[in-house]
């Protein structure tokens, strides 16, 4: 039997208030911090997904979106140095297609199925945009969603799955633009979502002769929050008892992640016996059913969708949002660092990426970044590697800086603080309230980007309040 | 380990104005400040027989000192340690006129800090490599830490805290009104320093020295050639440096409420001198005020606040000008700006004064002893320099 055995989502702290965009447009949407993107926050979600889970176990990791920072050279493998997974493991990117998210999960079933591999984590984020002030910016919203498949101590089989191809430029984005297009809704709605989505669906039940009323969960991709309404009735979907809330008002569209996250929403509230619909849409559909089983009640805590949309920040200034996402010029900022050394990285990426820090055989201390000698009993090269990224930690001491880049983010928070256990590390402090923080503050660590220069994402750990 | 106590005098120093010299090369001000030495000392140029120049951001290699001066074919060696580059750079020349290799050394400190966009680097990486991932850190970033930490280890609110670090920005500037060398001569209110715009929690704009350019020189002997020279030749009684390893990142244990380089250059210089009580026997103090947290740690570093009793000191008026230990009597960073290497000698060139009773209205009583002080670097890996200086007679 193979389906999901872990799930997990990411959803950012800061929700700007569609009225912000436009005066009396309802809800919020999700909107990923400065130093946030799509492999961030799949990071996040992975992590969420992997609670509980021993990081030795997982031989694969898959990445999904349509928003890669790169377009040669693979997130994956960033966001396995994000969650410190092994280096012999399968590793995908699914991208450039709405239907990524569900892409690697059927990839995912199909190679535990198959046997090539035993525990594989997708993990789908996007943050995609729409031109100021347009529908697609107010219903788009950025976030993440992971399901771990395996064959062991399944919470949700997979039953069987269907899927359509249709060709169709109703909604994409050329290499190279920044904002999505569309032809316009009475086309793209009518055309493309509603017939095809239908088709799908009815094909999925078809080949496993079942009727809507057999579903307990129906969780439809919804790019606008109402498409699914028609065609989840039409079908035959109870649309109060059955069918999924697309929480287009409170996340936003999540695109490839939208169906995952969705599916997370889900499972949150399943039970043992269930049997949940999950449809993706984008140049075709898929249609895949799970049966829930008992493991599900068995699962270590997560914060899953539940918790981080109910921990989060209010903006209601749309030009953040506009400074964020680059989108409006800024003042020339001082530059330090002449130029990024990659060798340099690289030599440093167990320490950069999977804030892996050492503790000496000798001496017990925990020491970070990585030393040759123990800065305590000056031993030489007696250290063990220790994982710091799963470390709560208090905050000694802290700065706000007020000047170095007031635009993007005033103040920027630096924090000097004590991991549980041990170790000592400096680090920007991300996702906060300035005027919260105090000494002995707990914090947990946070994957976020520290800069693009060159060419280059960089990526590195940052503290943040724990997400209450 | 001998100590370098009286084997090197100090015969003639020279100090530009300190402040946006715009139309200033630092070879404008290498020759302005060096002529200004030999002139004190009574020496020419071709008498300089080894020189050591002091910058961090204003050109490498020696040679740029023997290009100003037309320094012909003499050993120079560029120095730097932050901001301690200075004092580190005039200690490299006391250790080859005590070695006996020397008889005339020239130490310069010198720094076009406004040729850069904004002034000094705003910016520290660390830990000073280029991974490009490293968090940059204004240098205000890094002391603010300590502030916030003071105030929380020792029980001051925000407002108690933040009166106590103006007290310490206004006496500075009165003391720079002055000086007709510093780049800041105004008077400012305890108010306006409280008030003023806020850099790095919880420092202000007035907790924060100046971005300046200059340049100071000092020519060194040994003693038995100074006699020949001058009367009033100032004696190096000590001369401590002391580079943090990354202690203070790497342990838990370290507190963010002193300095533990500038507490152990103090002790090594101290105990060259044979200094048993600083407040009672030093009459003259230059500290490094990048940030009037900085002061306010120092007086306690060097041993001349008890812990956690700097403040009830600055009430008390204990560093203030008519003060017990007059500590920046030139107006400090604050008033002088920051041109890195360049301060450390610039603080020397004050005691030098004030020793020789040549301080004009900014002159100490009975000046005899003198210390100067700096701290340079990023959290963990500061770099602490002490020299202590003394009369001839």
């Amino acid at each position: 039997m193979v389906g999901i055995t872990s799930y997990g989502a990411y959803v950012p702290f800061w929700r700007l208030k569609k009225d912000s965009i436009q005066k009396g447009f309802p809800g919020e949407k999700a909107i990923c911090n400065f130093d946030e993107d799509s492999i961030s926050m799949a990071a996040a979600a992975a992590l969420d997904c992997l609670k509980g889970v021993e990081r030795e176990r997982v031989d694969g990791l898959f990445f999904a979106s349509t928003t890669s920072p790169y377009c040669e050279k693979s997130s994956a493998s960033m966001v396995a140095m994000a969650t410190d997974l092994r280096r012999d493991i399968a590793t995908a990117d699914f991208a450039h297609s709405l239907r990524s998210g569900t892409a690697a999960l059927k990839s995912a079933l199909d190679a535990v199925k198959a046997g090539s591999a035993k525990n594989i984590v997708i993990a789908s984020a996007d943050c995609r945009m729409g031109v100021p002030g347009s529908p697609f910016e107010r219903n788009f919203g950025d976030g993440a969603g992971a399901l771990m498949v395996g064959d062991c101590d399944v919470i949700a089989t997979v039953e069987a799955s269907h899927s359509v191809c249709d060709e169709i430029l109703d909604i994409w984005r050329p290499d190279g633009d920044v904002f999505v297009r569309s032809w316009e809704p009475r086309f793209t709605t009518s055309q493309g979502y509603l017939p095809v989505v239908n088709e799908a669906v009815s094909g999925l039940l078809e080949k496993c002769r079942l009727t809507p009323k057999d579903f307990t969960k129906a969780v439809f991709y919804s790019p606008d929050g109402k498409s699914h309404i028609q065609v989840a009735s039409k079908l035959g979907f109870d649309l109060n008892t059955q069918v999924q809330d697309p929480l287009v008002d409170v996340m936003g569209n999540a695109g490839a992640a939208m169906p995952i996250m969705l599916f997370v929403a889900a499972l949150e509230e399943a039970k043992a016996g269930d049997r949940i619909l999950l449809v993706s849409y984008g140049d075709g559909a898929d249609a895949l059913c799970f049966q829930v089983r008992e493991p599900i009640e068995k699962l270590a805590e997560r914060r899953g969708l539940k918790g981080h949309l109910a921990s989060k920040k209010l903006i209601d200034d749309y030009r953040k949002y506009l400074f964020w996402r680059g989108l409006l010029p800024t003042e020339r900022r001082v530059e330090t660092v002449s130029f990024v050394s990659v060798p340099a990285i690289h030599r440093e990426r167990d320490a950069i990426l999977r804030l892996q820090g050492v503790k000496c055989c000798n001496c017990g201390t925990v020491q970070y970044p990585p030393q040759r000698v123990c800065t305590k009993c000056h031993t030489r090269d007696r250290f063990e590697p220790y994982r710091l990224s799963d470390k709560k930690a208090n905050v000694f001491t802290f700065t706000g800086d007020y000047i170095s880049n007031p635009t993007l983010e005033r103040p920027i928070m630096t924090t000097t603080i004590d991991f549980e256990g041990g170790g000592r590390m400096q680090c920007y402090m991300t996702d906060c309230d300035s005027e919260e923080v105090v000494p002995d503050l707990t914090v947990e660590m946070t994957f976020r980007k520290v800069g693009f220069r060159d060419g280059i994402h960089n990526y590195a750990w940052k503290s943040m309040p724990v997400r209450g | 380990m001998e100590s370098i106590k009286d084997r090197v005098a100090i015969v003639g120093m020279g100090c530009t104005k300190f402040g946006e010299m715009w139309d200033q090369s630092h070879r404008d001000l290498v020759v302005d400040a060096c002529y200004e030495a030999f002139e004190d000392a009574g020496i020419e140029p071709k008498d300089i027989q080894m020189g050591w120049y002091g910058s961090r951001e204003t050109g490498f290699t020696g040679t740029q000192l023997a290009s100003a001066l037309k320094l012909e074919y003499i050993p120079i060696s560029r120095v730097e340690n932050f901001c301690a580059g200075g004092t580190d750079t005039f200690s490299n020349a006391c250790y080859a006129v005590a070695a006996g290799v020397c008889d005339f050394g020239l130490a310069v400190g010198v720094e076009k800090t406004k040729d850069h966009f904004g002034g000094f680097n705003m910016f520290i990486v660390e830990p000073f490599d280029r991974t490009g991932v490293e968090w940059e850190l204004s240098p205000a970033s890094q002391f603010a830490q300590l502030a916030t930490r003071y105030f929380h280890h020792y029980g001051l609110s925000y407002e108690e805290g933040k009166l106590i670090l103006a007290k310490i920005a206004v006496k500075n500037h009165h003391n720079g009104t002055l000086n007709p060398k510093a780049h800041f001569q105004r008077e400012i209110t305890v108010d306006k320093a409280i008030k003023a715009p806020m850099i790095a929690y919880p420092l202000g704009l007035f907790d924060s020295c100046g971005v300046s350019d200059g340049c100071a020189a000092a020519v060194i002997t040994r003693p038995e050639i100074a006699k020949n020279l001058k009367k009033d030749y100032i004696l190096v009684k000590g001369l401590g440096l002391a580079c943090g390893a990354g202690q203070s990142v790497l342990q838990p244990e370290y507190d963010f409420v002193h300095f533990p380089e500038a507490v152990a250059a103090a002790q090594a210089a101290y105990r060259q001198a044979g200094i048993q009580d600083p407040r009672k026997e030093i009459d003259v103090v230059e500290v490094h005020d990048c940030f009037t947290i900085t002061e306010l740690i120092t007086y306690e570093d060097l041993g001349l606040s008890p812990r956690g009793k700097a403040p009830e000191d600055v009430e008390a008026g204990t560093f203030n000008l008519e003060g017990e230990v007059p500590v920046n009597t030139d107006g400090g960073l604050k008033c002088f700006g920051h041109p890195i290497s360049a301060s450390g000698l610039r603080m020397i060139y004050e005691v030098y004064k004030q020793l020789q009773g040549k301080a004009g209205e900014r002159q100490v009583r009975d000046a005899a002893t003198g210390l100067t002080h700096n701290i340079g670097g990023i959290n963990g890996f500061f770099t602490g320099a002490v020299a202590i200086f003394g009369r001839s007679d």
